[in-house]
């Protein structure tokens, strides 16, 4: 079924390029406790967006996960564009992991029901681990929506900035209608709603405001082949040792 | 990784002030319970030197690992598939993990994270000169995963037998994640080793590359090296250079030239009958220029860690507010 390769390709296109961004924060991070934190998330994604691969080669017939993350163009990636954004600083890297993981964990909470059994139970290990990077994510939110007045304000400016953006962790597959008839997924509309409501109350908590979407279309595309001007770069990155010959193993 | 077996000591050109003098009733008693066996605890009471002396060490040590994770950290986004990118990423994390660790166990002996911190971006504090050479190509973070991995785990095996509590329990903690940075490592030497004529190329040249550094590891030969008497007799040093390079040689030589690959020194020998390795002058002369600061990638090093702390510095001010500083139980 058509519609559900391209979710599961959607799914897990987002995680592999989130976590090879989060993995830029290895060394690198404000305190030695964040860079570990940031790294262990970045490993948690690569490796849903490789379970989630090894499903649709296994279930599906597509290409071995290393091929199909390692060997695909740009426009065959179906990520969103807030995923494929540089790190920035720590202030934009920390709003997009909490609008992300919190759109995260919705999903797959949802996705233990679904009708597709492997996908069900898939997700009942992913949402144990997303439950830990959700408390990250909050609790660094309020620590720095109330800390100092810089803070604070780095954080609204990386909210609004972040937050049109993460319209297109919403934007659904074609024939999204299939999924839902069938039972394997809720929908993105019901999903963006349930994420509403879980991150309301922790901008609030923080002293910030949640940004006013004025049109929740701008940043679709990427589910289509449509990408910013960062993921180019980014795959020519990724794929720097292993187009040294596609062929040789590593 | 990554605590070099040498430990730095600046040459001080400043009038030395006057040796402490310690209590002989106390320091009898000291190297008595070192002698048998026991660990000396932060509240213990210790000389001044021991003190010091530990401090450069694990301090030093603690530096190797956040600078080392630079050099293999750039080639986490750039590894050729899922299973060594989720390698490194863990394995790099490791090593943070690890300075996280030990810049802890330091703490213990009165020295603040922050303070070790400012010293290592001063250039005043040092860390193992190994991470002041550049990773070219894939295969140098093979190298490294493997044989630089291998050197510090006979270090700090070594050193995990000391007398500080703190510093080897530490230590036994970090050998053990360290034995699985070696195996993956050495799966990794082994796939290039075994590879397509254009992978063993890269991993022989990166091993020639990697040869000096690896001899220079280790420091200087024990001849040269000040102070190591007394730092052995309280277990601070627990084995000489000399010794640690013999050990390292005599184990992974054999591992690198039995998948084809070799170290690019035709005086690179065995004597049967002493079991030492002999082996060409490793020019001590740049060894102590990268000291100095004039390594390939010195400066570098330093430039990113420097970026790291500016462009952090918000977040770590903003954690200094009352608000943030009080602690709420997460789950």
């Amino acid at each position: 079924m058509q519609s559900l390769k391209d979710f599961l390709y959607t799914i897990a296109d987002d995680n592999l390029i989130l976590g090879h961004r989060n993995s830029e924060w290895t060394g690198l991070g404000p305190v030695l406790e964040e860079d570990i934190a940031f790294s262990s998330m970045a490993q948690d994604k690569v490796g849903l967006a490789y379970q989630l691969y090894q499903l649709l080669h296994t279930d599906m017939g597509e290409g071995h996960p290393d091929k199909v993350a390692f060997n695909r163009t740009e426009t065959q990636f179906k990520c969103c564009h807030l995923v494929e954004y540089p790190i920035g600083e720590y202030d934009f890297s920390l709003v997009r992991h909490f609008l992300f993981d919190h759109a995260a964990f919705a999903r797959f909470d949802m996705l233990t029901k679904s009708a597709y059994p492997a996908l069900a139970q898939l997700s009942v290990k992913v949402r144990g681990e997303l439950k830990y990077h959700v408390l990250h994510a909050d609790t660094w939110m309020k620590k720095l929506g109330k800390g100092t007045e810089e803070s604070k304000a780095r954080m609204q400016t990386a909210l609004n900035e972040a937050f049109p953006l993460a319209m297109g962790i919403f934007e659904p597959v074609d024939m999204e209608q299939e999924l839902i008839q069938h039972g394997y997924f809720e929908g993105e509309a019901v999903l963006k709603e349930r994420w509403l409501a879980s991150i309301a109350p922790v901008i609030e908590a923080a002293g910030l405001k949640l940004p006013e979407i004025v049109h929740d279309k701008t940043s679709y595309g990427g589910r289509k082949g449509y990408h910013t001007e960062y993921l180019a770069p980014l795959l020519k990155e990724m794929t720097e040792v292993f187009s040294i010959d596609p062929e040789a193993e590593w | 990784m990554y605590g070099g077996g040498y430990i730095h000591q600046e040459e001080s050109t400043k009038k030395q002030p006057e040796a402490v003098v310690e209590d002989p009733a106390k320091l009898a008693e000291f190297q008595a319970r070192i002698d048998r066996g026991e660990k000396i605890e932060p509240h213990d009471w210790m000389p001044t030197m021991y003190r010091k002396q530990l401090i450069r060490m694990i301090e030093q040590h603690a530096h190797s690992e956040i600078i080392g994770s630079l050099p293999e950290g750039t080639w986490i986004t750039r590894a050729p598939n899922f299973k060594r990118k989720m390698a490194l990423i863990a394995k790099v994390q490791d090593e943070i993990g690890h300075g996280h660790l030990l810049y802890t166990a330091c703490e213990t002996l009165g020295k603040p994270r922050e303070q070790m911190i400012n010293d290592l971006l001063s250039g005043k504090s040092k860390y193992s000169n190994v991470f002041n050479y550049p990773a070219v190509t894939w295969a140098d973070v093979t190298v490294i995963g493997f044989l630089i991995d291998a050197a510090a785990i006979v270090n700090q095996l070594a050193n995990s037998k000391g007398s500080y509590g703190p510093y080897c329990r530490a230590l036994e903690r970090i050998c053990a994640e360290e034995a699985f940075h070696l195996k993956q490592g050495h799966d990794a030497f082994v796939f290039l080793a075994t590879g397509t004529q254009q992978q063993r190329d890269m991993l022989q040249a990166a091993v020639n590359r990697w040869y000096k550094p690896i001899i220079h590891f280790f420091g200087p030969s024990d001849k040269e090296s000040v102070h190591s008497e007394q730092l052995m007799r309280w277990k601070v040093k627990m084995a000489s250079n000399d010794d640690m390079r013999n050990q390292f040689f005599d184990m992974y030589v054999p591992k690198v030239r039995e998948v084809g690959i070799d170290f690019p020194d035709p005086n690179l020998k065995k004597d049967p009958e002493t079991g030492k390795w002999s082996f060409s002058d490793p020019d001590w002369d740049e060894f102590y220029e990268v000291i100095k600061g004039n390594g390939p990638c010195n400066a570098e090093r330093l430039a990113v860690r420097k970026w790291a702390e500016e462009t952090g510095l918000w977040v770590r001010q903003a954690l200094a507010t009352p608000y943030t500083k009080t602690t709420v139980p997460l789950a």
